[in-house]
């Protein structure tokens, strides 16, 4: 350690600064660098494009018929988004960002990393900080990918024109691009307290398949819940209660009501499940 | 030897301190007791036979596991309390090496020194090339860790521990799968990073390994700490003993026995019979030459003698016990 000179300060808090990004770089880098991360993005993006080509080979689809706004992808290559979002939300989002999100902690302990990142010292707090955030910057991309992959095999297999949104109002398509942004964010918020449950699975145990699979699992549990009438007092407490609420995405003026509670919903998992995991591993022996 | 370790950050008297380091798993008691106590600057051998709570203790030091009992310092800081301060100057490899199979060596390095708290940007390369020419690796540093051979990763879990300057290296059987010359560089790389005045903490089951390099050893039995010292005072410890070569086996018997030592035989030979007795079991410290005076005086024909030191190996077997079962 050199002696602390006067005026040196500076540098030494912007190194401070560099070094505590430098993890959360390094774990962005890992997540986007890896095969696994690449197939699961493929698979989402694989989605609009299975749309579009079905329809496109088949003859007219019916109106009335198939997910909603189906009927209505061969006027206008833009639904193939929004069809792909919606049929992506109940489970193949959810399977992804299960995966990475049950793979936070479980996946560094399989490896053994996990003891050489807290030797190096990480911090368990920090590295814990830094796997959320990773976690959920896969939130942000994956209905990203679903919502340009869509909006990209639309325009070239489709006319692309004006969008009747829900509310009966048209908006021009550069408009309707915001809106493809919009319901992606809509469903990164969603997915953001499945993957604060993932990330406190992701604590329990060293074999990442499990927590993966509990993740999905609590996700579909959550769903069914939901439709069920005689436990209605809970359905507001269920996370994925909003998940379908991004239509409100789709109306002039703009509906934040479900966004609002969708996010305030999300933000309380967040708590709970970040104070579970926090609580858990904290403590944990590291003896993997 | 450096009497005390430490330049400006503090100084400590012990390079590690363990008092009554004690791990329950459920109710097997893998660690028991441990007053673990080395100095400064040297390089200290953790030896004991498999499952005899090496890795254990290990893990106790690093904040991996925490304790059931008992307290661990480091560099004088406390363990776990102080990890931030502490473990940047420590560099460790646990229980083998473990790497992200899908990154480069390099990349891999990069990961955990970007992991490290206190680690500047702007220098990682070159302390990732550092530490991998250090164990030989350079040419491989782009190669996926998946394609690396057992010694080869052992190796990069060596240069991980060297990818800052340490103050303190914790090996836990560093020369796992390495071919000879790994063995013999490993060997020479502790030497000089002791010589650089670091201290060195290597667990080990190779005894030959330990005689070779350590000043210093701890030997565990079933998680218990049964000896600990210089190197020259455990071996001293153990007793030394005769081996005579006679004709005259049984007329060497009875004087032996005269002076208080119990022969053994020790096998025959073409101009002879070996005998065999502990010098310490006279108690009193009978020095050899008294024994072949009153040999000869007795008229016994000695042909060969030759007092044996017990080697680490016999010290080892004898505190840790004969048996190949490992300790539950
Ligand atoms: N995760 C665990 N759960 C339960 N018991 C454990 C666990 N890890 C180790 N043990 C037990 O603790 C004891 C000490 O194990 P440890 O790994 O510390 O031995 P070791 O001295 O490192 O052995 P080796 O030379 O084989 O590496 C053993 O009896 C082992 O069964
Ligand atoms: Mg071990």
């Amino acid at each position: 350690m050199p002696a602390e000179v006067p005026g040196t300060a500076a540098p030494a808090v912007r190194e401070a600064r560099e070094s505590a990004s430098s993890l959360m770089l390094s774990e962005l880098r890992v997540l986007f660098g890896r095969r696994r991360t690449w197939a699961l993005l493929l698979a989402l993006a694989a989605i609009p494009v299975l749309i579009a080509i079905a329809v496109r080979v088949s003859s007219a689809v019916p109106p009335g018929r198939g997910p909603a706004f189906l009927d209505r992808i061969s006027q206008n290559g833009l639904f193939v988004a929004f069809t792909a979002m919606l049929v992506s939300v109940p489970l193949f989002l959810p399977l992804t960002v299960g995966v990475v999100a049950g793979d936070t902690i479980a996946g560094e302990a399989n490896l053994g990393t996990l003891r050489y990142l807290l030797v190096a010292p990480a911090g368990r707090v920090r590295l814990l900080l830094v796997k959320y955030a990773g976690a959920l910057a896969f939130c942000i991309v994956a209905p990203l990918t679903v919502g340009l992959a869509g909006a990209a095999i639309g325009a070239a297999l489709f006319p692309v024109g004006p969008v009747t949104l829900l509310s009966g109002d048209v908006i021009q398509p550069p408009e309707a691009a915001v809106r493809i942004l919009l319901i992606a964010a809509y469903l990164a918020v969603s997915l953001a307290g499945l993957s604060a449950v993932g990330l406190f699975l992701s604590t329990l145990t060293v074999v990442p398949v499990g927590a993966m699979a509990a993740t999905v699992v609590v996700s579909v549990v959550s769903q069914v819940l939901d439709q069920l009438p005689q436990l209605e007092w809970l359905h507001p407490w269920l996370f994925s209660h909003y998940w379908f609420g991004f239509g409100d995405m789709l109306r002039q003026p703009l509906l934040w009501d479900s966004f609002t509670s969708n996010a305030l919903l999300q933000g309380g998992y967040i708590a709970v499940f970040g104070a579970l995991a926090y609580g858990r591993f904290v403590t944990r022996d590291i003896l993997s | 030897m450096i009497p005390q370790g430490g330049s400006g950050s503090g100084r400590y008297n012990l390079a590690i301190e363990t008092r009554g380091l004690t791990k329950h798993f459920g109710r097997q008691v893998a660690v028991d007791g441990v007053d673990l106590a080395v100095p400064p600057g040297s390089v200290f051998g953790f030896l004991g036979p498999n499952g005899s709570g090496k890795t254990t203790t290990i893990r106790m030091l690093l904040g991996l596991a925490a304790a059931s009992a008992g307290t661990v310092s480091l560099l004088g800081m406390e363990m776990p309390g102080r990890f931030r301060d502490v473990l940047p100057r420590v560099g460790a490899l646990v229980e083998g090496p473990a790497f992200y199979p899908f990154l480069s060596g390099a990349a891999n390095l990069s990961r955990l020194d970007a992991a490290g708290r206190s680690t500047v940007p702007a220098t990682r390369k070159g302390r990732v090339d550092r530490a991998l020419e250090r164990v030989g690796l350079s040419h491989a540093a782009g190669k996926k860790v998946h394609a690396y051979s057992l010694g080869m990763k052992q190796r990069l879990g060596i240069a991980n521990a060297l990818l800052a300057r340490r103050d303190l290296l914790v090996l836990d059987e560093p020369t796992n799968g390495l071919d000879p010359q790994g063995t013999r560089e490993v060997r020479n790389l502790v030497r000089s990073l002791a010589h650089d005045g670091a201290t060195v903490f290597v667990s080990s089951h190779l005894l030959a390994e330990v005689e070779q390099m350590c000043t210093h050893a701890a030997i565990m039995s079933a998680g218990r700490l049964v000896a600990q010292g210089p190197l020259a005072e455990l071996r001293r410890a153990g007793s030394a003993r005769i081996r005579l070569l006679t004709p005259d086996a049984g007329q060497a018997r009875s004087v032996l026995a005269g002076l208080g030592l119990a022969a053994e035989a020790g096998g025959s030979q073409p101009d002879g019979e070996v005998l065999l007795a502990s010098l310490s079991a006279a108690g009193d410290g009978r020095l050899p030459e008294d024994v072949v005076g009153q040999l000869v005086a007795g008229g016994v024909r000695v042909r060969g003698f030759a007092v044996e030191r017990e080697s680490l190996e016999d010290r080892f077997v004898a505190l840790t016990g004969e048996g190949f079962d490992v300790a539950q």
